[in-house]
């Protein structure tokens, strides 16, 4: 439905949460920001997406190699996840995963150190954009292979449960990895044995280069639990308060024992797949209608300014002390030395 | 005519097993798919059914009665109109076929019966054994559940989960009595999907728990290499050093008996392949235990390649407390002057074998049991040849790019002056497993193939 209807991402932005399920569940209604949730919410999207901006730039200088898969476009769904979730809550990710870091608090220094492969990076160099791990922070990575983050996250969730933590698995992966079997067989089990695992799919409409139409004999992936009995629900993943809403029920729902949860976030990437990706299977009014009417930083800024809860000054502040913040991590993560040569050898076995 | 009732073969590798009760007794009337009487192997209770109808007209293995080998007479059923007068006359070859077992598990077979006791290593004393310990006879499928309790008893973080290994006891009964003692939190069965419970179990020792993950038999785990290697295995480097995942993968591997290529192939060198692993194949039952002991202790990865046919060995395992053996250093099991034969897991059978006649026609031969695949001990197998001045290495899997290869690569780089002839191998053929007995045979290696490589490598062929 991408680009030839009125249904693409973003677009069901009254009541868009769209509720189905192993067990019918209506959608929280979008419950409107205080201006505290306005101005962090606003703060932590713009982060990331000045933090990506600048990855894509260091990218084009050759600073940062292999593949790397940029977040812009789809901040509001790791931001309202994150504003849900409490402490001690894990997640994981696949590939497209430096704005996971950035929303569980991990410093952008580390982060960027870890794109241009230096001795300070999160995994000191040894890992690189695909493959970043903070265990004090819960961040679980950080994965390559399309999918496997989903029965790894279900086995944070089998622990929170064999440890009766009360934590939350926040395991998120795209349409495309929505198709893999291993996807399925984490369902079975997660709701078999009641796992506290709340899986997002971020809907950004394309696996790399193929629509989820031409992948997907069924685009309805909210429901893609339903033959195992777990809830699911659509949500507008370009708001940030409907992610947040939606993803407080869902947690919720994980918390008080009643096994996993989907959240389908209905998002988009504006940029390719990867870098390398021209990005020809899309239009550029399709990326440009998204960007215009739907960017999830604009709604926010438009709200904030509406409410009379920031001037453009203040909004400028904002923007001012992340692009310092950005550029910071930038200088490290090209002044930083690259890992020493012993390195090569180490972190192998314990 | 009297039909002879044999005892019946309840798997795949049962050889000999109990009878334990009789259900019919002697003038009996017997239909078809009557059970006749329950034979107990080492791993359950099972019944036997009649095929053919008739009177029960003689017992000739009493009740109680153990180690019955497969295809001996157990009665003989009268036909009609037969009298007890009868059974003189009954021939052999009017056997009836073995009954057919009513529970038996058809894809994913159960193994049986206590295989004879393995011959005895050589008195060499074991450096991770102080002398004078005392010993104690135990099988290596009972050394393998020991470990996994006596490690869960110890580390509440320990958990066993895989297909059938709870209220089932384990489908080659590796599990007994584990889901009484420790209850199904900490003993679980899984669905059949292998690719996710292993991505579970890698993601539940991320978070800092210390899964063993059981594979029915590690043909399954191909479903699942994907987790064992992108995810257990490198994680470690790739979060430079900040989360691995300690967990156990074990379960059968290799050939076990005649159940044809997709479940006879051993793993050992796709998983000595990868760093960020460790490989253990034990042989023994002291290699079982104290391995599998270190393993759910080692904080990496542990791939643990057992042997179906292992299981029901018995061997003497050191009667003491803790028993722990080190992962990544080999064992002298027998020393001698000649030759150096480097072996491991079931390889080890035929190498035992082999050493009894070479001894007999003069010739030492020193074995080396790895069991560490990964670290390979390669400095135990240098010191020998050093010694002896050739090698044998003797394994049941394929040759191309095997250990074997490996070893005979390390040896000529690292010993290569010491070296009084080539190196010589022994392994499965390379072909995939066949099903039919004689080319099964053909395809694994032989107690003769062992002794003709040793020949040659010290010329007195």
């Amino acid at each position: 439905m991408a680009g030839t209807s009125g249904k693409a991402a973003g677009v069901r932005s009254k009541s868009a949460a769209r509720s189905k399920g192993g067990a019918a569940k209506s959608s929280p209604a979008i419950v409107d920001f205080t201006k505290e949730q306005e101005l962090h919410a606003y703060r932590q999207m713009l982060l990331i997406r000045r933090f990506e901006e600048k990855a894509g730039q260091l990218y084009g200088m050759g600073l940062i190699g292999g593949f790397c898969h940029l977040y812009i476009g789809q901040e509001a769904v790791v931001v309202g996840m994150r504003m849900a979730s409490k402490d001690g809550d894990q997640m994981i990710t696949g590939y497209r995963d430096h704005g996971h870091m950035l929303a569980m608090d991990m410093d952008p220094k580390g982060v960027m150190a870890e794109l241009t492969g230096r001795r300070g990076g999160y995994s000191k160099g040894k890992g690189g954009s695909m493959h970043m791990f903070s265990k004090e922070k819960q961040f679980y990575g950080g994965h390559g292979i399309v999918g496997a983050q989903v029965s790894l996250g279900t086995g944070l969730g089998f622990a929170n449960r064999y440890r009766e933590n009360g934590a939350v698995a926040m395991t998120f992966f795209g349409d495309g990895a929505s198709n893999q079997g291993q996807v399925y067989e984490s369902f079975n089990m997660a709701q078999l044995w009641k796992l506290p695992v709340v899986y997002v799919i971020e809907n950004n409409k394309y696996g790399m280069g193929t629509s989820v139409e031409r992948a997907s004999a069924t685009t309805d992936l909210s429901q893609r639990g339903a033959s195992f009995g777990i809830p699911g629900e659509q949500v507008d993943g370009m708001d940030v308060r409907a992610v947040m809403a939606a993803s407080e029920k869902a947690l919720e729902h994980c918390r008080s024992g009643k096994g996993p949860y989907i959240l389908e976030m209905i998002t988009y990437r504006y940029r390719g797949h990867s870098m390398s990706d021209p990005a020809k299977y899309r239009s550029k009014e399709e990326v440009q209608k998204m960007r215009t009417e739907h960017d999830p930083i604009e709604q926010v800024r438009k709200r904030l300014l509406d409410n009379g809860w920031a001037s453009e000054d203040d909004l400028k502040a904002i923007d001012k002390e992340v692009r310092e913040i950005v550029a910071e991590s930038a200088e490290f993560a090209q002044t930083d030395p690259e890992p020493d040569v012993s390195e090569l050898y180490t972190d192998i076995l314990l | 005519m009297p039909i002879e009732i044999l005892m019946p073969a309840l798997s795949p590798t049962m050889e000999e097993g109990t009878l334990a009760k009789w259900v019919k007794k002697e003038g009996d009337s017997v239909a078809a798919g009557d059970v006749i009487a329950e034979i107990e192997t080492d791993k359950a209770t099972m019944e036997v059914e009649a095929v053919d109808e008739g009177v029960l007209g003689k017992i000739l293995v009493a009740e109680g009665t153990e180690n019955v080998k497969v295809n001996t007479p157990i009665a003989v059923l009268l036909g009609e109109g037969e009298d007890a007068s009868a059974l003189d006359a009954a021939p052999k070859a009017a056997a009836a076929p073995a009954p057919q077992a009513s529970e038996a598990p058809a894809e994913k077979p159960a193994p049986v019966a206590a295989a004879p006791v393995a011959p005895a290593p050589d008195d060499v004393s074991d450096p991770d054994v102080p002398e004078g310990t005392p010993m104690v006879k135990t099988t290596v499928r009972e050394a393998l559940r020991d470990a996994m309790a006596e490690e869960m008893r110890r580390d509440g973080d320990v958990f066993l989960m895989g297909e059938e290994v709870a209220e089932y006891q384990g489908a080659y009964k590796i599990s007994q009595g584990l889901l009484e003692e420790f209850g199904a939190r900490r003993v679980i069965d899984t669905p059949i999907t292998e690719h996710g419970f292993t991505g579970l179990g890698v993601g539940a020792a991320m978070a800092g728990l210390k899964p063993i993950v059981e594979f029915m038999t590690f043909n399954f785990a191909m479903q699942a290499i994907d987790q064992i290697i992108n995810s257990a295995a490198k994680t470690l480097y790739m979060s430079g050093g900040q989360m691995g995942a300690p967990i156990v993968f074990r379960g059968a591997n290799g050939a076990a008996a005649r159940v044809a290529a997709q479940h006879s192939q051993d793993y050992a060198a796709w998983y000595a392949h990868v760093p960020g692993l460790k490989v253990v194949q034990p042989w023994s039952a002291a290699d079982a235990k104290g391995l599998l002991k270190a393993a759910i202790r080692d904080p990496n990865p542990v791939v643990f390649l057992e042997n179906e046919i292992l299981y029901g060995q018995t061997f003497e395992i050191p009667d003491v407390e803790d028993f722990v053996l080190p992962i990544g250093k080999a064992k002298v099991e027998r020393k001698g002057s000649d030759v150096t034969i480097v072996s491991w897991g079931i390889g080890m059978t035929y190498v035992m074998k082999a050493v009894e006649e070479l001894a007999a026609a003069g010739i030492s031969a020193e074995v080396v049991n790895l069991r560490s695949i990964r670290p390979l001990d390669i400095d135990t197998v240098i010191a020998s040849v050093k010694k002896t001045g050739r090698l044998v290495t003797v394994e049941e899997a394929y040759p191309m790019c095997s250990v074997s290869s490996e070893i005979g690569y390390q040896v000529q780089e690292k010993a290569f002056d010491w070296l009084d002839a080539p190196i010589l191998r022994v392994t499965g053929k390379d072909v995939p497993m066949p099903y039919a007995a004689n080319l099964e045979k053909l395809a694994l290696p032989t107690v003769k193939e062992v002794i003709d490589a040793v020949k040659a490598v010290t010329y007195t062929a």
